[in-house]
């Protein structure tokens, strides 16, 4: 027993971040405050050299944020965010509910894979841009169309990923589920789905960036709507500065998701987070 | 009711090496019988087939010929009567030690207050009562390994299958499974089936050694040991501990050609 409650006590340590030690090392800086400084670094940079540029072939920070202080007080941009953001969460909802139990099938079913795996790996690098007027043809200009693109560019990351997870679930963890007589539908929802689960997080991340270019695509290409409308009606009128506001807004907004995504990791595959490490 | 046949079994692998196909004869006309309640190790290098003739015994893998019986009767697949312990436990790291031994129980149909009793009681048999809300990760090797015991046990099967399971331990946590396992062969009685490559291990545990070699059964050997053994410290100063173990240092340094 005293073997463990040394191990109990090396293991406190090491969530302690070493606090404990005898030689106290100096702290490591924190990763959020790198993040702020290579931000506010950039930005800087950007408004220093920014300003000497004519307005109409860029802009700065500054002018940005006046841009979109007045965007935001006329309520424009508030309504385009709501309107861009509720095709992009159906759209990506959607792309989970079916992204991730294709990507099961996928990796688990050898004939699945063989049947339907090269309509993955070849949607995946789809042209979509090309196939939107298609798609307005079919669903007209309203919302669905809007989900369609979305959904379209977010399914495969989720599926290839869940995919790829699965096939690399160790073998002996699924022999485990056998050996006690498991039913494969018993194996795949409780051996297989959270083993994959790191995998699947990651593809919802990529899902995000892509949806949100997804997002933007179909405003420039249906109905000129939301952020990316706004984006089309500035750069018509060469107010460059303008133009930058929602994809200042669309970038923050992915990397919040992205966040969102990660919070939701830790929460549902904690292990995951305990059992990695960088070091 | 707990005796475990392999008859005639023989199992054949194809392996692509390089561009030509390989026939790898992992089993080649296997039988032994183990008996109601005894200790069975199964010993020999790395190859003889000892996992094999486990796993194939588990019904985690099929015989290309012949057959697996339990309590007399052929047996097709996996079953909840035979528990299987890993070799490196392979507990299921996103449920804590409880959960994995209760895995094993739902599996087998339990459900409700008995499941979480009877997981409870097994953890308690390995001493892990206290530790039954950590997850794999926060658990050492030995502890782990001592949950894949309690989880093959929970199911009540007539036979425990265990392949390696202390093989990657450090020579103290392993002895104090040894004699952990022969405490619990002595309160439940199961027939267990045991791989190792470890000679000391095969005589400490084993009422008979099975010594393997090249996918065949090469001798079974008994080991005139008393049961239960007791202390092993002083098991391992017996005569007889030494001749066993020599014995079966000689049937593994047989020459191959003295086999076939």
């Amino acid at each position: 027993m005293v073997e463990l409650v040394r191990q109990d006590m090396s293991m406190n340590d090491g969530n302690m971040a070493g606090a404990a030690s005898e030689r106290a090392p100096r702290a490591p800086m924190p990763s959020w405050l790198i993040t702020v400084g290579t931000v506010v670094f950039f930005i800087g940079l950007w408004e220093f050299f920014g300003r000497d540029v004519n307005p109409i072939f860029g802009s700065y920070p500054s002018a940005i944020a006046v841009a979109g202080w007045e965007l935001a007080l006329s309520g424009q941009l508030g309504s385009a965010m709501l309107e861009s953001l509720r095709p992009f969460v159906v759209g990506y909802l959607i792309s989970i509910l079916v992204g991730v139990p294709l990507g099961l099938v996928l990796g688990r079913f050898r004939v699945m894979e063989a049947a339907l795996g090269i309509f993955i790996t070849g949607g995946y690098a789809m042209p979509l841009v090309a196939l939107v007027p298609l798609l307005v043809l079919w669903l007209g200009l309203g919302f669905w169309v809007k989900v369609a693109v979305i959904f379209l560019m977010c399914v495969f990351p989720i599926a290839i990923n869940t995919w790829l997870g699965v096939k690399v679930v160790p073998k002996t963890l699924i022999e485990v589920g056998r050996a006690f007589v498991a039913p494969d539908h018993v194996i795949l929802r409780r051996i297989v789905l959270p083993a994959t689960l790191p995998y699947i997080m990651a593809g919802l991340r990529l899902a995000v960036g892509r949806g949100v270019v997804a997002m933007v695509i179909a405003e420039f290409f249906t109905a000129i709507s939301g952020l990316g409308g706004i984006i089309i009606n500035a750069a018509n009128n060469f107010d460059t500065a303008r133009m930058f506001v929602p994809i200042v807004v669309l970038m923050v907004l992915a990397t919040l998701l992205n966040s969102l995504v990660g919070v939701i990791e830790r929460k549902v595959a904690p292990w995951q987070v305990e059992i990695a490490s960088r070091d | 009711m707990g005796d475990v046949s392999l008859v005639d079994v023989s199992k054949q692998f194809t392996l692509r090496i390089d561009t030509g196909l390989h026939t790898v004869h992992a089993l080649r006309n296997v039988n032994f019988t183990i008996r109601d309640g005894e200790i069975a190790v199964l010993i020999g290098p790395s190859g003889c087939g000892k996992t094999t003739a486990l796993r194939v015994a588990m019904g985690l893998e099929t015989a290309s010929r012949g057959q697996v019986r339990v309590d007399g009767r052929q047996v097709h697949g996996c079953g909840h009567d035979r528990g299987m312990v890993f070799q490196h436990a392979e507990l299921l790291p996103w449920l804590s030690a409880l959960q994995n031994v209760m895995f094993g129980l739902e599996m087998k149909g339990m459900r409700g207050s008995a499941l979480r009793d009877t997981a409870m009681r097994y953890l308690d048999l390995v001493g892990l009562k206290d530790s039954a809300n950590r997850r794999p990760h926060q658990l050492s090797g030995g502890m782990k390994q001592r949950v894949g015991i309690a989880r093959a046990l929970a199911i009540d099967p007539e036979v425990l299958l265990m392949d390696e399971p202390f093989g990657a331990l450090d020579a103290q946590t392993r002895e104090s499974l040894q004699a952990e396992l022969l405490d619990i062969h002595t309160t439940t009685g199961k027939t267990i089936v045991f791989v190792t490559h470890d000679l000391d291990e095969a005589v400490l545990l084993a009422d008979r050694v099975i010594v393997m070699r090249d996918g065949a059964v090469q001798e079974i050997i008994d080991v005139p040991l008393p049961r239960p053994r007791g202390d092993l410290g002083v098991v391992r100063g017996m005569a007889e501990f030494a001749e066993t173990r020599y014995r079966i240092w000689q049937a593994l340094h047989q020459a191959p050609g003295a086999v076939h």
